[in-house]
């Protein structure tokens, strides 16, 4: 966290450096220094945010398990199961967010227009959360699938794809650490992002079709609609998805800024460096 | 774009035909698939038995196995003697670039189908029936096959784990086409060619999607390669 407070600037950190502390900032150039309060500004005021969202977020998931587990009533037909259709729905829900943003960002980075390394991040950030909640919910549904289908796992369209969407992304990821520039790696993984989100539909679609023509489709929808969608229900479910977004914003944010920072530690870690260096032989000359 | 891509598919056949690794190294390694799967699920041969039953699958997994190995290939001799910048340097059109490399690959691939195709109907007694769906879901499949593999040929390329990379990014991307071309040779082998002309269907748009995905996409990519 000692990286937060590192100054914002090139310019203050290699002044900044003159002095052992170098992770307390505060004497840079009077404009660097205008700059940095300024930026420090914009940065507490985020920071704000994202606490306040993170906040939320963890309330709106321990409500959640309070109403999920202690409040609404078993189901009339699955009996407790239903207490598990609380979270998956939801964790499914923020996995489709994930890999949509990241397929949004990573178009819009290839758009001259609004081509910035922001986007890149994003995607990247967006799609490692999606890999986790992905995970997530193959592991909900298998638990769920369990007990009511009788079996882990079952070649459903959904849960085909799902499972080809884990390897697909952790794919991408794998692209996403290969080195090089910062552009050329950025064009590298949005044109890779691309290519993979092309290719679920059609994942989806061949096994809808391989599934129809060896039986009919024997489990619908896992959702069993009507069932729970009243009262008290219908609240938790509703505060579930809330709930899950918003810890989804909140670990994206988190994400996003550490990738920002690695970043930062890249560029300054060698002005640090060198500014410290050249601060040791000054005082080893004096 | 046309002339630029006959231009490179003919110098990576030209290579493959000096240096033979497709037909001493990769056409071999299919045939050790296709043997491996008989010891794996034999001994029993004739109508009726595991072997002869998954044969369409089992045919299609070692055609992705070679795959992967043939487009390694075609990009591992970009990377000898600085062959990729003279490939950029060159002025050839990108899209001729991707088009050459993925039919030269598909070329390589599709003698390899026939190696295989014969080796498991006499290994694992499959009568081929229904020949022209074989062949067409062939071709189809193959097409969308090397368009996948070179567009993560070049991804890939940069990485300095290349050889572990390819096959994660290329096996995901391209198991709606191993379910495609399997569905549909079990229909032209049943006798039912009719069933099969849907998942022929699958396996052209895929390969419609890709090869135009591939066009656009490579002159980026090679550009930073």
């Amino acid at each position: 966290m000692s990286l937060t407070t590192t100054p914002t600037t090139r310019a203050t950190a290699a002044a900044g450096a003159g002095r052992t502390g170098a992770d307390r900032p505060g004497n840079g150039a009077p404009g660097a220094r205008a700059a940095k309060v300024e930026g420090r500004r914009g940065r507490r005021r985020s920071d704000v945010a994202l606490t306040a969202v993170g906040v939320c977020a963890l309330v709106g998931v321990l409500v959640t398990v309070w109403l999920g587990l202690w409040v609404t009533p078993p189901d009339r037909f699955m009996g407790n199961l239903v207490r598990l259709l609380y979270i998956h729905p939801s964790i499914a829900w923020v996995m489709y967010i994930c890999y949509g943003v990241a397929f949004l960002s990573s178009l819009a980075y290839l758009w001259p227009r609004t081509r910035s390394l922001r986007f890149d991040k994003l995607a990247g950030a967006s799609s490692e959360v999606g890999v986790v909640f992905t995970g997530l919910t193959l592991v909900t549904g298998s638990i769920w699938g369990r007990p009511t289908w009788g079996t882990w796992w079952t070649w459903d369209p959904l849960l085909t794809t799902t499972a080809l969407l884990f390897v697909l992304y952790l794919g991408y990821l794998a692209v996403r650490r290969i080195p090089g520039e910062p552009e050329v790696c950025a064009k590298r993984s949005a044109i890779a992002a691309i290519v993979a989100f092309v290719d679920v539909p059609i994942c989806y679609f061949s096994v809808l079709w391989w599934k129809s023509l060896h039986q009919p489709p024997s489990i619908a929808d896992p959702v069993t609609g009507k069932t729970y969608i009243h009262g008290s229900m219908a609240w938790t479910l509703l505060l579930s998805f809330v709930s899950f977004t918003l810890v989804y914003v909140w670990l994206v944010a988190r994400r996003y800024r550490l990738f920002v920072l690695a970043e930062r530690e890249g560029d300054e870690g060698l002005a640090l460096a060198l500014a410290e260096r050249r601060a040791e032989s000054r005082e080893a000359q004096a | 774009m046309w002339r630029d891509a006959l231009l490179v598919a003919g110098k990576d056949l030209r290579i493959e035909a000096r240096s033979k690794v497709a037909l001493g190294q990769v056409v071999p390694f299919a045939l050790v698939v296709v043997l491996l799967f008989g010891l794996a699920l034999g001994p029993a041969v004739g109508r009726g038995s595991v072997l002869s039953q998954a044969a369409p699958g089992l045919f299609w997994v070692a055609v992705l196995l070679a795959a992967v190995l043939a487009v390694q290939r075609s990009f591992a001799i970009e990377a000898l003697d600085g062959a990729s910048d003279g490939l950029r340097l060159s002025g050839l059109d990108p899209a001729g670039i991707f088009v050459g490399k993925a039919a030269a690959v598909a070329g390589q691939l599709l003698a390899l189908e026939v190696v295989l195709a014969g080796a498991v109907a006499l290994l694992y007694d499959r009568h081929l029936a229904g020949g022209l769906l074989l062949a067409a879901s062939c071709v189809a499949a193959t097409a969308g096959l090397v368009a996948v593999g070179t567009i993560y040929g070049v991804v890939s390329s940069g990485a300095r784990q290349r050889e572990t990379l390819l096959p994660l990014l290329f096996f995901p991307m391209v198991a709606p086409i191993l379910l495609a071309a399997t569905k549909s040779w079990d229909a032209a082998l049943a006798g039912t060619p009719g069933r099969g002309i849907a998942w022929l269907d699958v396996l052209a748009v895929f390969a419609v999607a890709y090869l135009a995905m591939g066009t656009v996409a490579f002159g980026p990519l090679l550009e930073d390669a």
